[in-house]
Parts: C-alpha cells; sequence; structure tokens
C-alpha cells in the first residue's frame, strides 16, 4: 500500500530525472548525450508539460478506481498528486515564459491574445492554481466543505484544457495527445454518470 | 538598375547575432570553461572533420557565413523527416531501412528532354559545391550547416524547360517497406513539395547530396534533397525521386495537412506568425537563449525582389 511519501518519491523522479539530465549535460556540454536532445529546453517544456497532463489524469483517476475497488488507501493520495500536478504546471509554465519568451509579460500577454494553443494551456494552468492555494486542510474549513468540494470541481475544465491544449500542439496528426484527451473524457465522465456499480453501495 | 557595392555573401550588422544574446552566451561558455564544466571548448571550432563512417564528398566552398556551425551530432539527430517517426531523434534511429543505391531521379513534365538520372551520375554531372546555410524550421529552431551539392538550375537547365513551366514539382520515394513512417496517417505520402520555377532557378537554391564534406546520412534526406535556405525547412524535401515542371502551382505536403498553418511559399517572415506560435524568434541549436529570426531567414537582400508587390501576409 502506498503511503504519502510514496506518492511525493514516485512523482518527484520525472522532475530528479530532468534535473540529472541537466547536471549531465552541463558538465558534458552534450545534452543529446544525456537524453535531452538537441534542445534540451524546449525538451524540459514539453516532459514537464506531459507530466503536469499525466500527473493531472492520475487525480482525477483516484476516485473512480477507489470506487470500482474498494481500495480505502488510495483516497489520502489524491491530494500529493494533485500538488505535483501544479508542480509540474508551473514548472512547465515558468520555463517557458523565462526561457522562450525571456520573462517578458508583454510578450506572454500577445502568445495568450494570438494563440489559442497557449490560450488553452494557461487557462488550464488558472483553474489548478486556485485548487493549489486551498490545498490545506484549513481552507476546507475556512471555505466549508461543500464550497470547497464546487471550487475543486475547477479540475475537470482543467483536464479539457489541458488535453485540447496537447492536441494543439502537434503537427500533422499524431494519435498520443488523442489518447490523453480520450483518457481525459472517460475520467470526467465516470465521475458525471458514476459508471462504477459498487458505488452504489 | 540594382547597384550593389558589395558581395550580396557579405552580413550586415542585422545578420550577426544581437550583442546581447553574443554576450550572454559566450559568457555562459566563458564561465562554464573556468568553473571547470565544460571539457573542451564548446563551439570554438569549425572542424570540417566529424566522426563519420559515411564516403567523404567533397565541394569547393562557394558560401561561407560568419555564424558558427551547428554541430554535426546535432545535424544528423534532430530531424524532421515524418517517413520514419514524429520523434526528432527518429529519423537517426530509424533510417537505416532506405537504400539509397540504386537510386534514380525523374526530370519531366514541362521540359524539352525528359530524363531519368542515376545518382552516381547526378554526383558527378557538375562541380559540386560546399556552402554555408542557415536553416529554419517552422517550428521555431534552427541550424548553420554546410551542405555540399550543386545549384538546382544547372540540373533544371539541363533537362530544357519549356516557356509554358511556371513551377516546379518534388516528390519523395514512397515505399512503407523502407519507410515505416508511411503506415502512420499523421500526412498523405509520398510527401511532395514545389516552387515557383523562378524561385528554383534561384542561384541560393541547392539539390545538397553531402553535408560536412560526407554524403548525406539517411535521416537527412539521403541520397538528394532540396535545400531553399530562405523558406521554413519543410520546403526543403528529402529523397527526391521526381522532379516535375508545370504549369500551375502544385499541391505540398504541409499545405495539404493545414492549409491555413503552411502556405504554399512558406518563406521565413518574423512578421507573419504561424497560428499556433510566433515567429519572431528562434532557438539556434546549441544556443541557451532565443535570437530574432531574420525576413527571408537573412536572404532578403538576394530574393526578396522574387515576391516585389505580394502580400507576404495573404501569400505566406
Amino acid at each position: 500500500m502506498l503511503g504519502r511519501s510514496g506518492v511525493h518519491m514516485l512523482m518527484a523522479l520525472p522532475l530528479l530525472g530532468l534535473v540529472g539530465q541537466w547536471a549531465v549535460a552541463i558538465v558534458t556540454a552534450d545534452p543529446r548525450a544525456a537524453g535531452l536532445s538537441a534542445e534540451p529546453i524546449a525538451y524540459s517544456i514539453n516532459t514537464l508539460g506531459l507530466w503536469a497532463l499525466r500527473s493531472l489524469l492520475l487525480t482525477l483517476a483516484i476516485t473512480p478506481l477507489r470506487r470500482a475497488t474498494g481500495w480505502g488507501w488510495l483516497a489520502p493520495l489524491r491530494r500529493p498528486i494533485g500538488l505535483w500536478c501544479f508542480a509540474y504546471a508551473t514548472l512547465h509554465l515558468s520555463v517557458y515564459f523565462g526561457l522562450n519568451l525571456l520573462g517578458s509579460l508583454e510578450e506572454l500577454a500577445k502568445e495568450i491574445a494570438k494563440h489559442p494553443f497557449i490560450l488553452f494551456g494557461m487557462a488550464a494552468w488558472a483553474l489548478v492554481l486556485p485548487l493549489a492555494l486551498t490545498s490545506t486542510r484549513a481552507s476546507i474549513r475556512r471555505l466549508g466543505a461543500k464550497r470547497w468540494q464546487t471550487l475543486h470541481r475547477l479540475i475537470y475544465g482543467a483536464a479539457v484544457l489541458a488535453a485540447v491544449h496537447f492536441i494543439l500542439r502537434v503537427k500533422g496528426f499524431q494519435i498520443e495527445p488523442w489518447i490523453y484527451a480520450a483518457v481525459a473524457a472517460l475520467l470526467v465522465l465516470a465521475r458525471v454518470v458514476k459508471l462504477s456499480p459498487l458505488s452504489r453501495r | 538598375m540594382l547597384i550593389r557595392s558589395r558581395s550580396p555573401h557579405d552580413l550586415t550588422e542585422s545578420d550577426t547575432t544581437p550583442e546581447a544574446l553574443y554576450w550572454n552566451r559566450r559568457t555562459v561558455v566563458a564561465g562554464m570553461l573556468a568553473a571547470g564544466l565544460v571539457p573542451q571548448a564548446v563551439g570554438a571550432v569549425q572542424a570540417a572533420e566529424v566522426n563519420s563512417p559515411l564516403p567523404r564528398l567533397a565541394g569547393k566552398r562557394t558560401r561561407t557565413l560568419d555564424e558558427e556551425w551547428t554541430s554535426y551530432d546535432s545535424v544528423t539527430h534532430y530531424n524532421n523527416f515524418y517517413e520514419f517517426g514524429t520523434g526528432k531523434e527518429d529519423p537517426a534511429e530509424r533510417a537505416g531501412t532506405l537504400r539509397t543505391r540504386p537510386w534514380t531521379v525523374r526530370i519531366d513534365g514541362l521540359v524539352a528532354k525528359p530524363q531519368t538520372i542515376d545518382i552516381d551520375r547526378l554526383t558527378k554531372l557538375f562541380p559540386l559545391e560546399e556552402r554555408i546555410y542557415r536553416l529554419r524550421c517552422v517550428e521555431g529552431w534552427s541550424m548553420v550547416i554546410p551542405w555540399t551539392g550543386l545549384p538546382l538550375a544547372k540540373l533544371l537547365a539541363l533537362a530544357e524547360p519549356l516557356g509554358s513551366a511556371k513551377f516546379v514539382a518534388f516528390e519523395t520515394l514512397r515505399d512503407p517497406r523502407q519507410m515505416p513512417g508511411q503506415r502512420s496517417p499523421v500526412l498523405q505520402w509520398p510527401y511532395v513539395e514545389g516552387v515557383r520555377l523562378d524561385e528554383a532557378m534561384h542561384p541560393l537554391t541547392l539539390l545538397a547530396l553531402g553535408l560536412y564534406g560526407r554524403v548525406l546520412p539517411n535521416q537527412n534526406g539521403a541520397p538528394v534533397r532540396l535545400v531553399v535556405p530562405w523558406k521554413y525547412g519543410f520546403k526543403s524535401i528529402k529523397s527526391i525521386v521526381r522532379i516535375r515542371l508545370t504549369d500551375r502551382q502544385p499541391p505540398t505536403s504541409w499545405n495539404l495537412s493545414a492549409p491555413n498553418e503552411y502556405g504554399f511559399y512558406s518563406n521565413v517572415n518574423p512578421e507573419v506568425d504561424h497560428p499556433r506560435w510566433s515567429q519572431a524568434r528562434e532557438r539556434r541549436i546549441g544556443d541557451w537563449l532565443p535570437r530574432k529570426t531574420l525576413p527571408y531567414n537573412g536572404y532578403g537582400e538576394e530574393v526578396a525582389a522574387l515576391y516585389r508587390g505580394m502580400n507576404l501576409r495573404r501569400y505566406f
């Protein structure tokens, strides 16, 4: 049974991997040999974005999985995974903003206004931000369980926006982003219709 | 009358890396050197000598560029060649299945002398030249590559284009056994490209047979590819089997896939964004920070006249 610290360790692995690759790339001056491709910054942005989306879907999967299996130990894992989703999304955005746009807010505003692909990504991040800020028990008490839960339904919107962001990212017809979109759609649906028969017990 | 007081090969002030970026990169590298982080001088040398098992292919250097060459390793391991997969390193991994001998290029359509030219003959038809060109990908990254090849104009002249010819259409090999990526619906196959006849005849337009003084690696479009340095990279079609002269604008692969994103002309233009991202800057492979993209990829002085009076937002 996986505990909370186990989750943190697992979810940190992709980030630690990336940091390790950067360390090797800087020491050897050979980003490709370090596994970062010839474009280490683009590779890092892509990797961080992918893990943001993966952890988002994982967060959404916890409750249906718990209902289907009856494994109660899954419940406390949702919050740490959700926080990792926010961490990856924030790093993803920061590297893009800092290194691709050289930290120019004016350029960021232009990019958001002109390119739906960027708008969808930014909107997804804007939806997970309040969830990360209200992730503490104290916040639940302050907001009241009902209101807190309503607020946290924003995660479904974020999943849809992030999936569209990924679809818009690729050139030509590529299957990978559609697989993520299908998983996202399934998880949203699972929550809407409560597919699992066990949930009625 | 056009009066030019200096050779078009000369770079202007605006062609060079902005000083801030220049110092930035040098400072980073110098700092890393000082800290003992970099074993060899990164980016100092432009060694023509590369570690490659491929046969040498010499050419007289007829065009230089005062910018650092992209490393052979990056040039040959960061490729968009969807015939071998959509990942950047897929072509280097998978293009071994491509057989480049025997290989012929068919030249036909509106020409007086249609012909099929064997690749080994093509290599010997004209003296080969080495030219250092920038390559700007529509995705926003760029390289500097020493190509070996011949001006396309020389080859086309051999076939004697008819007066009615207005465009040149190119076609890549279609063979899913050799090019497994063609089993994917990512694009329509075979890959096709095209340029106007005057663009094809422009002295900058090159048919490349090699790079870094060696024959082309398969992943870079062996045995023969187009290089049009003022257009986005996807116009420079790889592994060409057919060149056809026509009187109407030929279909082109990326334009068929997404007509609102990839125009027929696809001249490098920092003013006209791709619908999904800005084209104002580019990430030069090997650099840490992006640099400004130049109109026509820095070749404006030589090619802008081809598009005089055209609305470049409409004909993007």
